[in-house]
């Protein structure tokens, strides 16, 4: 077995019985990604010195491993792109509040993932330099906007990575390549020096090989900035706090949309649950706000906030001219502009937003009776290749189970539920609970994990 | 609702984002697609509904309106990434023009 396979678990606790080196997981590491990343295009850069830098870092919590992290993080004297031909060559003058805790906790970042351009879409097909292919199965994509972060976990190109999602840019590529994605309370991380998508909802987050890897990265750079005035003042508890705990007498709610595109992976994931019964849970299925009416809330409010968030990109201190943005952001800048013009704003804009109340409402409802709420992460397995250019929504509709509880801040963690044995590719669940309370997805997500075959990582 | 392309045009020029004649005419077709979608909102009762706009209930998060040097940018940091500078400014785009010219 290569190093550059063990989680980050197993990594911290084999240096620290001095079982393996830092050197050797960095060689096994370098020779996969020399292997494969030209073909499989997961990072847009890899840091030459991430050996030098993880020996300085052996004896913090990280221990030096290496990190992936999402390509809309700015580094300090790091290319950071978004994916964008209009940032090409951009070099950060300062560093985001996540990856400045992710180094001061001994995390190395071993290179930048690539991702959809400016964070818009759920395939990475969109990024300006090429797609990610899925490390899983390379005909097929590794769903984004995460996808660098996602496909370099199932790769193995990574001990752990970092993501940011909007509306299910951590969790959807996470089901899709096989991984956790664990996308905290909106608040919960802070946003500061990440390339500003939508506002109202950004969370950065982990992607990680186990629950328990997500919850010792989220250790690391969670909890109150003073850079970021939405950030939560109070301080994050330690997430690995809520792990390996019985989840007897949990109140769980299966979210039983009635939809077509997602009838069998229903069927597969209800089977699946039966498990948490057997450790003490009650489980039973739940109606929910119809997703369509958020995939209409989420695509005006995004659009919104991008039109306005990227109408700072004028080419005069930083990058490029706006001739350099390509479709998909064109796209969304302008129908943003659109929807918040006179006589359309109420329209779209003001009626989205009253939408989005409804949906808070459903859920303080739902978490009256239940815990936690569960349902697919994604209608059904990884699209192939080239299905983003079917239609200009293709974003929306593989990310109509995330929207609602994304546009409401929620946390929620996907983790795999189902491999396919022809394709190899995998389907992921995902867990919600009330804002704040990232404890009640952890507990119930961390059980399913441990107590299920499907974690490639702890099934190997 | 339907867009046409001398709606995309004018929204471009809001934008400002330049787009082609032939590009204008499929962001019609996109916009037209993408908004059928967002129709179904108008189904929702919502006429007792308030707006939201952020989900914390965060309000008026101030902090001491304090320099703090090690976060702040010296001119040369501020000018590194941009494309033209003149004697230590950011050259600009022209706003205003000489009526002669």
């Amino acid at each position: 077995m290569k190093l550059n396979e063990l989680t980050l678990k197993e990594s911290i606790d084999a240096l620290d019985k001095k079982e393996i080196t830092l050197e050797e997981i960095y060689k096994d590491l370098d020779q996969a990604c020399q292997a494969k990343n030209e073909k499989l295009n997961i990072y847009l850069s890899i840091n030459s010195k991430a050996l030098i830098e993880a020996k300085k870092a052996s004896k913090k919590p990280l221990r030096g491993l290496p990190i992936a992290v999402k390509d809309n993080f700015c580094t300090k004297g790091i290319v950071t792109t978004a994916s964008s031909k209009v940032l090409d060559g951009f070099i950060p003058q300062y560093e985001s509040t996540v990856t400045e805790r992710l180094k001061a906790s001994g995390g190395v970042i071993y290179g930048k993932t690539n991702m959809d351009a400016w964070a818009h879409g759920s395939s990475t097909e969109t990024s300006d330099y090429g797609r990610t292919l899925n490390p899983r199965n390379s005909d097929h994509l590794p769903g984004g906007s995460s996808g660098g972060s996602a496909a370099a976990i199932a790769a193995d190109f990574a001990v752990a990575a970092i993501g940011s999602e909007t509306a299910g840019s951590i969790r959807q590529p996470a089901a899709w390549c096989g991984a956790v994605g664990f996308k905290p309370t909106y608040g919960r991380v802070s946003r500061f020096g990440v390339i500003a998508m939508a506002s109202s909802t950004d969370s950065p987050g982990p992607i990680a090989k186990t629950v328990e890897d997500a919850c010792i990265l989220l250790n690391a750079f969670a909890g109150p900035d003073e850079k970021d005035g939405t950030s939560n003042k109070e301080k994050a508890p330690d997430f690995t706090s809520f792990l390996d705990q019985s989840i007897k007498g949990m109140k769980i709610g299966v979210i039983y949309q009635d939809v077509k595109e997602i009838k069998e992976t229903n069927q597969k994931l209800l089977k699946e649950l039966e498990i948490l019964k057997e450790l003490g849970a009650t489980v039973e299925l739940v109606q929910a706000m119809d997703p369509h009416q958020a995939i209409g809330v989420y695509t005006v409010v995004q659009r919104a906030e991008v039109s306005s968030n990227l109408a700072r990109y004028d080419g005069i201190r930083y990058g490029g001219d706006r001739s350099n943005f390509g479709d998909e952001a064109k796209r969304r800048i302008m129908l943003g502009t659109f929807t918040l013009t006179k006589g359309y704003a109420d329209r779209y804009y003001n009626l989205a937003q009253k939408v989005r109340t409804l949906y808070l409402n459903d859920y303080k409802e739902l978490f009256k009776k239940y815990d936690v709420l569960v349902s697919p992460t994604s209608p059904s397995f990884a699209k192939e290749v080239g299905a983003s250019f079917s239609s200009p929504m293709f974003g929306e509709l593989e990310d109509m189970l995330l929207e609602a509880s994304s546009i409401t801040g929620l946390p929620g963690i996907n983790v795999p539920f189902y491999r396919d044995e022809k394709t190899n590719l995998y389907l992921g669940a995902n867990f919600i609970a009330p804002m704040w309370r990232e404890d009640l997805v952890i507990k119930v997500a961390d059980a399913f994990e441990k107590n299920t075959k499907w974690n490639s990582w702890r099934n190997k | 609702m339907s867009v046409n392309n001398t709606q995309v045009k004018h929204i471009a020029q809001l934008a400002n984002i330049p787009v082609t004649e032939e590009e204008s005419i499929d962001l019609a077709d996109d916009f037209t697609e993408t908004l059928k979608i967002v129709d179904q909102l108008k189904k929702a009762e919502v006429k007792k509904t308030e707006i939201t706009h952020q989900v914390t209930g965060f309000k008026n998060v101030f902090r001491e309106d304090i320099v703090k040097e090690e976060q702040s940018f010296t001119q040369e940091e501020a000018l590194a990434n941009a494309k033209a500078t003149y004697k230590g400014y950011f050259v600009v785009p022209y706003i205003l023009q000489n009526k002669d010219n």
